[in-house]
């Protein structure tokens, strides 16, 4: 059984010039399991986001087991090559740095982590023409610099095609669906979606339960001032779209702080 | 003067007296006049503004020896193909100063250009050339284009007629080539672009490893009506060198002029640029990339002055500065009186690499004329943590992707280049300095 645990978050806290953001989170995914995580702005989804990918700048403590190896310990591109990806929330735009250029440069450090050989320009051209069907991505993009002068849709397609070539094992989504209309969102679930299976995790972040009518997660959690307050089946999602965050929040502020407690 | 200037000096007159003999008598004029000006008034120090950025100290303390001509013996074809490249047009090649015929190719150059020595132009058509060869010195008289006036002797001379266009880019090669014996050496260029004709000239400075020089050069061009000349500078000189240099422009009506300068090599050195626009409807495009590493200096001071109205200058200078590197951007625009409708735009970008990299900019507009449209920026940065980290997180090692976003930052400029086969071989030297990035 212990094999099958992909991720192992264990009572993890992360503070950021002075704040701390996540207060104690634990949670296990194991291998081809989908896990959401919803939660009210401000209650931590990005920066155990942005923890578990290796940014910079917060000071964590607790431990996360990722395959059995101290994730924390590893450098963020160790992280990436290990099979960690991050679909970033707003996905940054690196002029003069060509897509194509930049992506095969992350493939075949991939690649080499893996043991398998380096892909040539060729070879990758013909990999990713292919792998774009998936988001509906224009070749035209290939061309261009890395997100400059893309609309937030592309950008996130972008961030979904990133994740087709580079085939991670553990994927964590940003707000995949933030500021997409509802034909992007279709597009770019439906390419998540292809990418699911037995041995890929997935961490689906997001505010809003319409993104989990398209990628249905094994399981949800509510995120609430940097700790899980709930975890539930997808039903749970359902409940908080009708009942909205504030009652969790309300509870949360209760058990934290009883002198102030209860609704106000 | 001090007397480390004093015995610089008294290095480099040596061979003053036994060459002059054959010249004319308005040079031996000028350059007993020049020589004069240099001992009577020194070299500028930092306190000098238009010297602020640049250390001339170090170099007066070097026992400099004057160059002779013939003396390389270490040169071939092939090691200038390998010190310089191969661009595909004739190929001029200059050593210490002097035009080296026999490592020159001047085949396929077309009916229309003439591409000599500047002694044998000398020789020929000296009225012509009295008062371009007086006019840097004469006209913005410092230490160096003195020294220039008072002792170049031979350099290279191309002069497109009226009309005619050449696809090829005129290769010119500067090759300092020293010896034991750290060396200064004077070479000249002069350009003149007749009514309507279109050439491309690259300069190249080139040097060999471990040497001594100093290359004081000094290049003049000059557009008649409706000329194009693309003009591109690529000082790649030895870590040992000095390098002193004017580019000198004057454009008459409707010419155009574009400028690419690529600072790589020597210790210090100093690259100026001066414009003037002469007639309505010139235009004048100045790119630079500057990239100073370890201890180099590496100063840009340009002056575009709009003497005429309906001019247009674009202006765009990009700096990138590693170790304990030291970069400048000094950048003057004039507008004189009557200039109206000019159109001036400047730009002067940094990025800084290291905790000890330092830049200096100073982008300046001089307006005397109403009715213009004008406008300068300058920007010194360092790499954005957040892209970095986009990088990293697919897997990009961290030199790497600092690398890669560097490279990003010359781009904008190297894609500016279009003699591809300069480009290309900028490319990989730039990506060779940013640690082996391939181009993009």
């Amino acid at each position: 059984m212990r094999m099958d645990i992909m991720l192992d978050i264990k009572n993890l806290h992360a503070t950021t010039e002075g704040r701390e953001i996540l207060r104690g989170i634990s949670l296990q995914v194991n291998a081809g399991e989908v896990h959401a995580i919803m939660g009210p702005n401000g209650s931590g989804k990005s920066t155990l986001a942005q923890v578990l990918a290796g940014r910079d700048g917060y000071d964590v403590a607790g431990e996360v087991l990722y395959e059995g190896n101290n994730l924390l310990a590893m450098s963020p591109e160790d992280r990436a090559v290990a099979g960690v990806f991050l679909a970033f929330q707003y996905p940054i735009e690196i002029p003069g740095v060509g897509n194509l250029y930049f992506l095969r440069t992350a493939l075949n450090a991939v690649r080499k982590q893996r043991g398998l050989e380096e892909l040539d320009a060729m070879d990758f051209l013909a990999l990713a023409k292919e792998r774009m069907k998936l988001v509906e991505m224009d070749q035209s993009f290939m061309s261009r610099s890395v997100n400059e002068g893309f609309s937030g849709g592309e950008k996130k397609r972008n961030e979904i095609f990133q994740m087709a070539i580079l085939e991670p094992k553990l994927a964590i989504l940003d707000e995949t669906d933030s500021g997409l209309d509802i034909d992007a969102l279709r597009v770019v679930a439906s390419g998540v979606n292809a990418l699911r299976s037995k041995d890929r995790s997935m961490l689906v972040i997001t505010h809003y339960q319409r993104l989990l009518d398209y990628i249905v997660p094994d399981r949800v959690h509510v995120l609430v001032n940097g700790r899980i307050v709930r975890s539930g089946t997808k039903d749970l999602a359902l409940e908080l779209e009708k009942n909205g965050y504030t009652e969790l929040e309300q509870e949360e502020a209760a058990r934290t702080s009883p002198a102030l407690g209860g609704p106000l | 003067m001090s007397s480390t200037a004093n015995a610089f000096l008294e290095g480099l007159s040596r061979c003053d007296e036994k060459r002059n003999g054959h010249h004319p008598g308005w040079l031996k004029g000028l350059r007993r006049a020049a020589f004069q000006w240099v001992v009577e008034q020194g070299f500028p120090t930092t306190k000098d503004e238009a010297w602020k950025y640049t250390r001339v100290g170090p170099i007066l303390e070097i026992p400099f020896e004057p160059a002779e001509p013939d003396t390389s013996r270490r040169l071939d074809v092939g090691s200038i193909t390998e010190l310089a490249g191969d661009l595909g047009g004739a190929r001029i090649v200059v050593v210490n100063g002097y035009f080296a015929p026999q490592l020159s190719s001047l085949q396929g150059l077309p009916a229309g250009v003439t591409v000599m020595s500047l002694a044998a132009a000398l020789a020929h058509d000296e009225a012509l050339l009295e008062p371009l060869l007086s006019r840097p010195f004469r006209e913005q008289p410092h230490a160096f284009t003195a020294l220039s006036a008072a002792l170049a002797e031979d350099g290279v001379f191309v002069r497109i007629h009226a009309n005619t266009m050449i696809e090829d880019p005129i290769h010119v090669v500067f090759v300092s080539d020293a010896g034991a014996l750290p060396l200064v050496s004077h070479p000249r260029c002069l350009v003149l672009a007749g009514p309507g004709s279109r050439a491309t000239i690259v300069e190249n400075y080139v040097g060999i490893l471990g040497d001594v020089s100093l290359t004081n050069a000094i290049t003049d061009v000059v557009l008649d009506e409706g000329a194009v000349i693309e003009h591109y500078k690529l000082q790649n000189e030895n870590q040992t060198a000095f390098h002193i240099a004017l580019l000198d422009v004057r454009q008459g009506r409707g010419s155009r002029f574009s400028s690419h300068s690529l600072a790589l090599g020597s210790s210090t050195a100093r690259h100026e640029v001066r414009v003037r626009l002469e007639a309505p409807g010139a235009e004048v495009t100045l790119n630079g990339l500057y990239m100073p590493r370890g201890e180099q200096h590496l100063d840009n001071p340009t002056t575009i002055e709009h003497a005429a109205p309906n001019c247009t200058s674009r202006e765009l200078y990009i700096g990138i500065v590693d170790g304990r590197g030291r970069g400048s951007f000094d950048g003057r625009v004039i507008v004189r009186p009557g200039a109206f409708k000019t159109d001036a735009s400047q730009t002067n970008k940094n990025l800084l690499l290291s905790e000890s990299a330092q830049v200096d900019t100073r982008p300046r507009l001089e307006i005397f004329a109403d009715d213009v449209k004008c406008a300068h920026g300058a920007a010194v940065g360092q790499i954005d943590d957040d892209a970095v980290f986009y990088l990293r997180s697919r897997g990009v090692p961290h030199g790497a992707a600092r690398g890669m976003l560097t490279y990003a930052f010359a781009s904008e400029m190297l894609g500016r280049l279009r003699v591809e086969a300069l480009r290309s071989r900028v490319e990989q030297m730039v990506a060779w300095r940013l640690g082996g990035v391939a181009a993009a």
